[in-house]
């Protein structure tokens, strides 16, 4: 096993398919160039310059998969790569975070998958090695994972040594899954006006090939399109002005569902004795483990309008995370009472009817809203004198849902201390719960404004590895309770017997054997 | 300073809201030549300012350069001051508590058993001082690293010593 190994020879394949598309370009450009005299010619260098193109990315890539191997060794996996200039690198077992499999559309047809190994290592660091053939990467996946908890259950002697190895993890208990009908309903709510933003980006791309920053085309245009509007009539404007919201709607609500569709096509979600797994996509096939012990925190998000209906999304902040450099979403759009298996699952607890709540406070909520009002209200000073009457309506108007919205957001803005856990919500029109455990906070800090300060509340800031917990507009009483209560947790626990406290707390007794 | 109280941490008792020791008085010092330093390009420009529009005569002479000289002295004399006085910390058993800020102020405690790495680093101007910056690093997103600026050099040693033997303990 600790050999060398290379990755699926398909990869070649891969590669090569890859240099056909760089070398269609040059081609095609030396096509419409003035190379060669007559068209024929033309013709004929284009088709050398692109063969030879995809002659030398196919060597290239060929000496490169000759030339990548990884090697599994006793406590570290390591890559080596390169060409001309060699590169290794070495990860321990014990600081992988989790491994993923992740198979874009080209790749899936031909049954490779990339794996990524994530430390937790900022800036997008983390290695990978692609591309191996799936059974292949589900291997050496189950293999990390069992190298990895071999070393950490090492010092604590584990009582049964084969359960958990025997016990194939690739089968675990479905806990949560979307179908289409869930991902319709999702994708509704996805509404996403992305498309016109693609459409102007296409339009700036055209930019040579028509000149549509030429403003008297569009003038021209315009007053055609608008003399012919004038003669139809109020009703018709109106009647056109709708049928334009209409469109707007429709196209965001479609962009929403084709996007939430390539996202989410066949989320599962599913508890195995090593952790959690999700897998989605629909091109490009995602494939992530995360193991319980490594869940610092949860948050619940809402948006506007699912909340109305009654619409979650539940996702894990850890030190590894997805691609656009957010937490890992584990339930995009679920209800609570789906939700709540899933925090059992990760060892969490949502907060019940014991769960004592705390209130921002009244001066913090007062603050809030005078000030965000009296930003609008400002503004409508220079309207009111410069612009047309009528228009300083606007700020306002402005101003008084700023109250409202402020007012309306203080229902939503409190914490709980609960035995082992922390809870806090927030948000402005819907609310954001996050849930961490108190073990897991590496510091605590009480922040206070020039008005804080004087008005008498402060804004906690919880240390947590891979997120950020503040809990605003605490009254500073309640927030040095509160501090001297979590740091009475952490202290008494040290960093590197971490996992081992919780994982006796999650094997063994119950949940709550912190509250002692 | 009192430094005894700081090296015997083991004997305070586990108090967030107690009494702050202070810090290096040197470091006031520090950060009043910090300021001076910073000053010094601003006063610069306000007198190349001035000596431009001379002949323009459209200001009386000295206004620029004398508000910029009269702004300049205040914050020299004044502000290092009660930063100094606003900054303070509390090392216990198990914890650090580092107090920072004049308008906005934070009050954060890092637990020893959290602490990743202990960083002591001394500037230039620090060394000529004799004073040193005590860095934690935890592994939170948010205050991945708590400094304390203005300890006396020797003090900074031993602190870093003294967690980095309570982590040593707490791990065995």
């Amino acid at each position: 096993m600790s050999e060398p190994q290379r990755t699926a020879p398909l990869s070649v394949a891969l590669g090569a398919i890859g240099s056909i598309r760089s070398a269609i370009f040059p081609a095609i450009a030396i096509g419409f160039s003035g190379i060669g005299s007559s068209s024929g010619n033309r013709f004929w260098i284009a088709l050398a310059v692109g063969l030879v193109s995809f002659l030398i990315g196919t060597a290239f890539s060929y000496v490169s998969w000759r030339r990548l191997t990884y090697t599994i060794g006793e406590t570290d996996i390591r890559v080596e790569s390169g060409l001309l200039s060699r590169s290794a690198r070495s990860v321990p077992f014990e600081r992988i975070q989790d491994v993923s499999l992740e198979a874009k559309l080209l790749p899936r047809l031909f049954g490779l998958v990339a794996v990524k190994f994530e430390t937790g290592a900022g800036g997008g660091e983390d290695m990978s090695v692609q591309y191996l053939t799936n059974g292949e990467g589900e291997r050496l996946r189950q293999l990390v994972r069992e190298r990895r908890d071999e070393e950490q259950a090492a010092p604590i002697a584990n009582a049964d040594p084969e359960a958990p190895v025997a016990a194939p993890a690739s089968e675990g208990e479905v806990l949560f899954a979307m179908g289409p009908g869930r991902l319709l309903r999702f994708g509704l709510f996805e509404f996403s006006l992305a498309v016109f933003a693609v459409l102007f980006g296409a339009l700036q791309y055209f930019d040579n090939v028509v000149d549509i920053w030429n403003v008297d085309l569009w003038y021209r245009w315009l007053k055609e399109q608008g003399n012919t509007v004038a003669t139809l009539g109020p009703y018709v404007q109106a009647a056109g002005a709708i049928a334009g919201v209409i469109v707007l709607v429709v196209v965001g609500m479609m962009s929403g569902i084709v996007r939430t569709f390539l996202r989410d096509w066949g989320f599962t979600l599913t508890r195995s004795p090593r952790g959690f797994r999700r897998q989605r996509g629909l091109l490009t096939r995602t494939d992530v483990v995360m193991p319980v012990h490594r869940v610092q925190g949860l948050v619940i998000g809402t948006g506007l309008i699912r909340y109305r209906f009654g619409w979650h999304a539940l996702s894990f902040v850890s030190l590894a995370q997805d691609d656009a450099g957010g937490s890992h979403v584990v339930a995009p759009f679920a209800k609570m009472d789906e939700i709540a298996p899933i925090v059992a699952a990760a060892g969490f607890r949502l907060p019940g009817e014991t769960t004592r709540w705390q209130r921002a406070s009244k001066r913090h909520r007062t603050d809030k809203t005078v000030l965000d009002a009296l930003i609008f209200g400002l503004a409508a000073i220079p309207v009111a004198i410069f612009a047309p009457p009528g228009l300083a309506l606007i700020p306002i108007g402005l101003a008084v849902v700023a109250v409202a919205a402020n007012l309306y957001a203080w229902e939503f803005r409190r914490f709980a201390l609960g035995e082992a856990q922390i809870f806090s919500t927030s948000g402005l029109l819907s609310p954001t719960s996050q849930i961490a455990t108190r073990l897991k906070l590496h510091s605590v800090e009480i922040a206070q404004g020039p008005l804080a300060r004087r008005r008498g509340y402060a804004t906690v800031h919880l240390g947590l590895a891979g997120g950020t917990f503040a809990i605003a507009g605490v009254p500073i009483e309640a927030a040095r309770d509160l501090r001297a209560r979590v740091l009475e947790t952490i202290a008494a626990t040290d960093y590197s017997r971490l996992d081992q406290a919780l994982n006796e707390a999650q094997s063994g007794l119950s949940a709550n054997f912190l509250a002692t | 300073m009192d430094t005894a109280s700081a090296l015997s941490p083991a004997s305070l008792p586990v108090d967030d809201d107690g009494e702050l020791t202070r810090l290096h008085p040197n470091y006031a010092k520090a950060l009043r030549l910090r300021t001076v330093l910073t000053a010094i390009p601003f006063l610069v420009a306000a007198l190349v300012v001035e000596a431009v529009l001379r002949d323009k005569a459209l200001l009386p002479p000295g206004l620029i350069a004398g508000t910029v000289l009269v702004i300049a002295l205040a914050l020299v004399i004044r502000i290092p001051q009660s930063r100094y006085n606003a900054r303070g910390y509390q090392i216990s058993a198990d914890r650090l508590r580092v107090v920072r800020g004049l308008l906005w102020r934070s009050d954060t405690v890092v637990p020893f058993g959290r602490v990743q790495h202990i960083d002591v680093d001394q500037g230039p101007l620090d060394r000529f001082f004799g004073i040193a910056t005590l860095t934690l690093h935890t592994a939170g997103n948010h205050n991945a690293s708590v400094s304390l600026p203005g300890l006396g050099e020797e003090l900074a040693r031993t602190m870093r010593e003294d967690i980095r033997a309570h982590i040593r303990r707490e791990s065995l």
